[in-house]
């Protein structure tokens, strides 16, 4: 992993302490996630505790201290969502890829995600799998967008 | 961009853009909210452009790729104007036929157009629409008539008019006046007067002052800020530069959700632009006033709805709330008085100088003037953002413009006020929607979310979604939050898992008087009024989870079995077909059976069984 944009991340805020929300955002749209060794980094530029940092880093929700798999997809549990089946949709997820809420497979490639709202409320139950939005999702269509994945993950390798 | 420097060049400016609008022959309108995106509008609108370029149409045709016009369940939406035609959940594969048979011929296509439920009729225009018919869109219906990212659209409705006539034809004083006598509430939730909020701003000693607009809305189930930033940022930035013209505000903040991306980058591309056209920044339209705003995202944490965890959060802290003792007006961000107010309130602001607070507050209530936005998602018909005027019923609401109720099951409940609110029964729903009425059936307005539950929707599991979700959102920092909702959790659980007894009721009742008065913050204030209203209006649901060990709506799955009727089953194999733990069996035209340890109680078959078999007990 190269850190050097770490550095550029910060000079970008100038420094400002009140931007560690941002900086930290941005650090992990460039990594995937939190890595220590950035945390450490951001520490000594803002000239703060790494205590503080990470009590940042673990209160928010956006952020991850470990990898992400190379699928996210995240869940919404929204009111909207929660009655319209949004429950059901968690129990499929957990059941497919084997893992809860908050974790990554062990092959590195979905990490399940779920959040308290997407604002997508009119088409619930919701789902955000790689940057699209997928509305009035039942059990049977997440078991079809996560087979649709991994076979063209199987078509990409074959292909190579 | 041209850099305005004077009230008349502001002016020039809207005439030029009006006499170039007046050249377009048809103006094609593609919805770009975010509900129309789940639907593939972007798909919709590129074939727009590739088709119009091919044809050479471009010139007399515009394309708008506007922001969210509310109906989002019947995306994507493409309006024409000037004939006002409405047409929905319009495909890729519909574009060419639109531009040769409605654009070219004048002909409606039949498939496209809406069909009213109760009429059975196809209407035309979106003005005929039940559910537009009794809204009224004074904040969100310019969101289709403009790009959210072209400022000229916003000029060119009138855009920054209500600014020049603060900065110019308005002292401060006249303003906070005009606000206060309109009755302009906060739409956040709590309620409180514009006005007075901003006149103790201005009163606050310090010659650095802040903005912040609230865009957090944390409240699950309600979008009106998302859409409104997403789709009118300028609007809320006009809004937030007026407010700073009264308090002598030097910079803004505009903090939004992290979920909220597009709203992120409109709102960043309308700064830029006010920036760059002289409406933001140095000698804002040559009044020698000064302010500039920025963009600050927060990281998913529904405390930070709260000011004082907000402003937290804006200086990079965790976002705890603190004592109110001194108001975030006399103290907020680095300690400096600060007005912050929500995306709607702020978007209400341009109207109410516009036209007036006599205009203003002649719609609404006594107490509640003006129209709310709501969020009306759930199980109703009609799902999507509707902007009414306060005073209206729930009923109106639920049933005219919502369409009543989805499948076939009858309607028992709404959830307005979020994790705040409370559930209000279907024999209340002749109540008028304001403020105070809300709050007298012990729910509350909240940000405007508006959840229909239907007879599927068990009440008891609604107070246990909002109890775990609290329990969760809690920073922490206070004991009776922390801990109450943990143990009234517990309990929730316990109870629809069949394991509770009678007792049990009235302590979850006195731990959830204990949190909601020992609390610091507005979280843990008001985080038992969905099981307290739950309590108060349901409570045979409660009972029947303890002395039956049933779970009425069939909804807490270790109180239901599914089994299928073999005398109704017509072997269809519909169910078996959707079943994704393939736990029922059968031959073809014979009935069907679960086996019950494979199933996973996800009801998918029961949703597809057209014979009504599928038991749940």
């Amino acid at each position: 992993m190269n850190f050097e944009h770490v550095g550029k991340i910060i000079d970008r805020y100038q420094e400002k302490r009140t931007a560690l929300i941002s900086i930290l955002h941005d650090i992990q749209d460039r990594f995937n996630f939190l890595p220590e060794e950035a945390l450490r980094k951001v520490a000594s530029r803002l000239r703060m505790d790494l205590n503080d940092i990470y009590g940042v880093a673990t209160f928010y929700k956006s952020f991850s201290l470990i990898p992400k798999g190379k699928h996210s997809i995240t869940l919404c549990l929204g009111t909207a969502c929660h009655v319209r089946g949004g429950p059901k949709i968690l129990r499929e997820l957990t059941k497919e890829l084997k893992i809860e809420p908050g974790q990554t497979t062990a092959d590195k490639q979905f990490s399940l995600n779920v959040v308290n709202c997407l604002g997508v409320c009119a088409i619930g139950p919701v789902i955000f799998v790689d940057g699209k939005f997928y509305g009035e999702m039942n059990p049977i269509k997440t078991k079809r967008i996560i087979e649709k994945i991994n076979k063209n993950k199987k078509r990409n390798e074959v292909k190579s | 961009m041209r850099k305005i420097k004077s009230v008349s060049d502001l002016e020039r400016w809207r005439q030029d853009i009006i006499s170039k609008q007046k050249e377009n022959g048809v103006v094609i309108s593609v919805c770009g909210g975010t509900g129309c995106h789940a639907y593939g509008c972007k798909k919709v609108r590129d074939q727009f452009a590739k088709t119009l370029r091919k044809s050479g149409n471009g010139q007399k045709i515009r394309l708008k790729f506007t922001g969210c016009r509310g109906f989002c369940e019947r995306g994507p939406i493409v309006t024409i104007q000037p004939q006002g035609i409405f047409y929905q959940r319009v495909q890729e594969k519909d574009i060419p036929l639109i531009l040769s048979e409605t654009i070219e011929q004048g002909k409606l296509l039949e498939h496209l157009l809406y069909e009213d439920s109760t009429t059975k009729r196809k209407v035309t225009s979106e003005k005929e629409v039940p559910f537009y018919k009794a809204q009224q869109r004074l904040v969100l219906g310019n969101n289709g008539l403009i790009e959210p990212t072209k400022i000229e659209d916003y000029i060119g409705i009138g855009g920054y008019q209500a600014l020049s006539k603060a900065l110019f034809n308005m002292k401060p004083e006249q303003i906070i006046d005009e606000i206060k006598a309109s009755g302009l509430r906060g739409r956040g939730g709590a309620g409180f007067p514009t006005g007075r909020k901003w006149e103790n701003c201005q009163k606050a000693p310090g010659d650095i002052k802040y903005i912040i607009c609230n865009c957090d809305e944390g409240d699950p189930g309600a979008y009106m800020d998302r859409s409104l930033l997403e789709g009118n940022p300028h609007s809320v930035l006009e809004g937030m530069i007026i407010g700073a013209f009264v308090i002598r505000g030097s910079h803004g903040y505009i903090y939004v959700r992290n979920e909220y991306p597009l709203a992120c980058k409109n709102a960043e591309t309308a700064i830029k632009q006010a920036r760059k056209s002289g409406l933001l920044g140095k000698n804002i339209l040559g009044s020698g006033f000064s302010f500039d705003a920025e963009i600050t995202k927060g990281g998913g944490a529904f405390v930070c709805g709260e000011s004082t965890a907000l402003i937290a959060s804006i200086e990079g802290r965790i976002g705890e709330p603190r004592s109110k003792q001194v108001h975030t007006v006399t103290q907020g961000l680095w300690g400096k008085p600060t007005n912050l107010n929500n995306v709607e309130t702020w978007a209400n602001v341009p109207l109410i100088i516009n036209k007036g607070s006599k205009w203003f507050s002649s719609i609404g209530t006594e107490k509640s003037k003006g129209t709310k936005i709501f969020s009306l998602v759930g199980k109703v018909k009609n799902t999507g953002l509707v902007e009414v005027p306060m005073g209206i019923t729930l009923k109106k609401i639920i049933f005219d413009i919502g369409g009543g109720q989805q499948d076939g099951k009858r309607i028992k409940a709404v959830q307005t006020g979020g994790p705040s609110g409370g559930c209000i029964p279907a024999s209340l729903f002749d109540l008028p929607v304001d403020f105070d009425s809300l709050t007298q059936v012990g729910s509350m307005m909240g940000s405007g979310g508006m959840i229909v539950m239907d007879e599927g929707t068990c009440m008891v599991d609604v107070a246990k979604y909002f109890v775990h979700f609290l329990e969760e959102e809690s920073c922490g920092k206070c004991l009776p939050c922390r801990e109450g909702l943990k143990r009234m959790r517990e309990i929730l659980d316990s109870i629809t898992e069949g394991r509770e007894n009678e007792e049990i009721l009235s302590l979850l009742e006195e731990l959830a008087e204990v949190v909601a008065d020992t609390s610091l913050c507005g979280l843990g204030k008001t985080a038992p009024n969905p099981v307290l209203s739950a309590l108060r209006y349901f409570r045979p649901e409660f009972e029947a989870h303890i002395h039956q060990k049933k779970c009425p709506a069939a909804v807490c799955m270790p109180l239901i079995q599914y089994s299928i009727s073999e005398e109704v089953c017509t072997g269809c194999g519909a169910c078996a077909k959707v079943c994704p733990t393939q736990a029922i069996k059968g031959e073809k035209k014979q009935s069907h059976h679960i086996l019950s340890e494979i199933c996973s109680k996800c009801g998918s078959c029961k949703d597809v069984c057209k014979a009504n078999a599928v038991m749940v007990q």
